[in-house]
């Protein structure tokens, strides 16, 4: 066990498939020696060489369609998008290529292989270092979507996403990059692709979150634990394939749900949740669900912690799903 | 012209090959004095990141000489589409430093309403700067389309946009070249090939012999320009103006520079630039040679420098005393300008925030710093 932050633990978690398998390869933008904008990449190159970690040129397309090509072809690629907010150059790859060709060729042609990119806000990177993308891409059949809020998690469920034989898209929370850190295990281990992870139990208010969305929901159930009230906190870490049974068996616990993400509302991925509940469990609900997520606007600068959802507004919904 | 060699027009000592730029004394003090104002405002700016005032900023030290170069070739009317590492094009056209540290601030001064990043600028006036966006490339058929747009009014103006080295990798390039060159559209694609994307070197962006020779295959012609050489520069980018005005289409140009710093305020370029290659730089700094060459034409003496330069930090020192005690913007700035008209949705939004604020307090501000 080593104590990480998590993008420490990202870093161990490729050096450690990449000792495991000769097969898996990252690259990107600034990948190579400088280790990445983030340094999740950081001696990678030095390990493994220039052959297995490197730079590409600046262009998304080109980086997803090249792995595309790659793990067609017996290779296990790990892409760097070096922002969320700029992998639509790779959309077309994305969501018309590596998620389609396992369908299109009847299994004949596979793209085995993963995106990793850092998302979310907290860092003042205003509209284009900050977004929350992933309900264009859970909106995507044939694709996996992956965010996790641990290091442990991170490590775990990183390798499981290069050793899965279908494309997994794997979101990192930049904002819990170095905030958080958790004891993580040596070598290869899994965390599985479609199970949610129970944060805390409680028995009055379920609140499902993911990514940098975990310390916030869990720093509004405490100051609501000290009013009495019991939350109950799910990270559901993978969005898709989603863990549909576990959502509605902590749903059906409480009665009572919100739900939290930074992207903006509107047919955001807290829509999908409440459906899921509204068609499955409704007879156990005893208030509507709701929803505490970034607005429907693009992300602002300067006034970023406004846009977030923080600890106050996740705690007012709480409020108010308890009192309803 | 050949796209391999770059042209120059001052020598190392200062003297001219000749060229005629047909700018006054005045006009070459005043593009001397534009390179010192982007210096001091970079220099102030890594101050005020330095101390926490301002999140991020991007270094010009080394490409100073191509932005007011290019900048001398465009009228009021053209527009400039503009990367984030060429802010000396809107100084020389006269766009002030306060307004641009409004960005810097983000405050409700600010021409966003400090929505975007600091050196993300946006103006309309004393000239077009298209707003700044983030994705890399993305930009340049926007140029195209704007160019387009002048040839079906007939009008004489033009259209220069800026780019990197890497920027030549994105999407955008290529289209943009495509198209222009198919619509001959009056534009002027200027390549600040300063050495790096980041961490990434030329020779891991492109396998060209130059960057030039791409418009070639678009059929734009390409010409390659001695970036640090401000004379230079000037004289390929009016060549393409002219061309384009006189509705003879586009050109692509390389400017062959150096990034002396890091990529921004945030990068440690020690980690990967070698020092030779900065140190081989610094002897072609192009404040240094338009200096020498002021110096030759009896326009310049010893201590101009410092009287100049001083005058700029002054000048920049003021424009953030007056950034930093103008207020953040308004929760309402989240908001608006989303839409033309502020629709239902958003207003039951902006309404909740606004509640939520009065019931429970402000949001904290977090601490988080910019990686890169
Ligand atoms: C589409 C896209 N991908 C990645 C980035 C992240 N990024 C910001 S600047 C930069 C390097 C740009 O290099 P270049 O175009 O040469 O301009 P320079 O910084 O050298 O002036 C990168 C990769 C981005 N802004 N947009």
């Amino acid at each position: 066990m080593a104590n990480l932050t998590l993008v420490q633990a990202v870093n161990d978690g490729l050096a450690t498939v990449m000792r495991d398998d000769p097969s898996v390869i990252v690259f990107g933008e600034d990948v190579g020696p400088k280790g990445g904008v983030f340094l999740a990449t950081e001696n990678l190159t030095k390990e493994f060489g220039e052959q297995r970690c490197f730079d590409t040129p600046l262009s998304e397309d080109g980086i997803i369609g090249t792995a595309i090509g790659m793990a067609m072809n017996g290779l296990r690629p790990v892409a760097e998008i070096q922002f969320q907010d700029f992998i639509f150059p790779a959309f077309d790859q994305i969501v018309s290529e590596a998620a389609k060709l396992r369908y299109r060729s009847g299994g004949q042609y596979t793209a085995p292989m993963v995106i990793r990119t850092p998302y979310g806000g907290g860092i003042r990177g205003g509209l284009y270092h900050s977004q929350s993308g992933e309900a264009y891409f859970c909106h995507t059949p044939g694709l996996k979507v992956v965010i996790p809020s641990t290091p442990h998690d991170a490590k775990g469920l990183l390798i499981a996403a290069i050793q899965d034989p279908d494309p997994v898209l794997f979101m990192e929370p930049k904002a819990l990059y170095r905030s958080v850190k958790g004891e993580v295990p040596e070598g290869l281990y899994t965390v599985d692709l479609s199970t949610l992870r129970t944060v805390q139990a409680g028995d009055d208010v379920t609140v499902f979150c993911y990514g940098a969305m975990v310390p916030v929901a869990m720093k509004a159930a405490a100051k609501a634990a000290e009013q009495g009230i019991g939350v109950h906190v799910v990270d559901l870490r993978t969005l898709l394939p989603l863990d549909e049974e576990g959502v509605l068996e902590a749903a059906k616990r409480t009665g009572r749900v919100v739900v939290v993400h930074e992207a903006p509302r509107f047919c955001g991925y807290g829509s999908e949740i409440s459906a899921l509940i509204a068609e499955n469990v409704i007879e156990y609900m005893e208030a509507p669900v709701k929803r505490v997520t970034g607005f429907d606007t693009p992300f602002p600068n300067t006034l970023e912690h406004h846009y977030m959802p923080d600890e106050r507004r996740v705690l007012d919904a709480i409020e108010q799903v308890h009192s309803f | 012209m050949e796209a391999t060699e770059a042209m120059t027009v001052i020598g190392a000592d200062g003297g001219s090959n000749g060229y005629d730029p047909g700018l006054s004394k005045e006009e070459l003090l005043y593009c001397y004095r534009t390179m010192l104002l982007v210096r001091a405002f970079d220099d102030t700016c890594m101050k005020l990141q330095r101390s926490g005032r301002i999140g991020f900023s991007i270094p010009n030290l080394g490409v100073e000489g191509m932005q007011v170069g290019a900048a001398t070739a465009l009228r009021k009317d053209d527009w400039i589409f503009p990367c984030y590492r060429n802010f000396g094009m809107a100084l020389y056209h006269g766009v002030k430093p306060v307004e641009m540290m409004h960005n810097m601030y983000g405050n409700a001064q600010d021409s966003a309403r400090g929505r975007q990043m600091p050196v993300h600028f946006s103006f309309v006036d004393p000239i077009h700067w298209v707003s700044i966006s983030s994705p890399i490339g993305t930009h340049i058929p926007q140029a195209v389309g704007a160019a387009r747009a002048f040839q079906v009014r007939g009008e004489d103006r033009v259209a220069l946009t800026t780019f990197g080295d890497g920027g030549t990798s994105s999407l955008g390039f290529h289209s943009g070249l495509n198209f222009a060159g198919v619509w001959k559209a009056p534009v002027v694609f200027l390549c600040q090939n300063n050495g790096y994307a980041i961490s990434c070197s030329s020779e891991k962006q492109t396998a060209s012999e130059s960057y030039a020779i791409k418009g070639k295959a678009y059929g734009v012609p390409g010409v390659k320009v001695d970036g640090n050489d401000l004379l230079a520069v000037r004289r390929a980018v009016c060549e393409a103006v002219d061309k384009a005005r006189a509705g003879d289409g586009p050109t692509l140009i390389e400017a062959e520079t150096f990034r002396m710093g890091g990529h921004s305020t945030s990068d440690d370029p020690t980690r990967y630039v070698p020092k030779e290659l900065v140190e081989k730089w610094a002897a072609k700094d192009p404040v240094d040679r338009f200096e020498r060459y002021l110096g030759k034409r009896g326009i310049w003496k010893q201590g101009d420098r410092e009287r100049i330069y001083g005058e700029c930090m002054q000048e920049v020192a003021d424009a953030a005393k007056v950034a930093q005690s103008t207020d953040a913007p308004g929760l309402e700035t989240i908001f608006s300008d989303v839409y033309a008209e502020l629709p239902e949705h958003l207003r039951r939004q902006g309404r909740a925030a606004f509640d939520l604020a009065a019931r429970r307090g402000d949001a904290a501000a977090g601490g988080g710093a910019f990686p890169l």
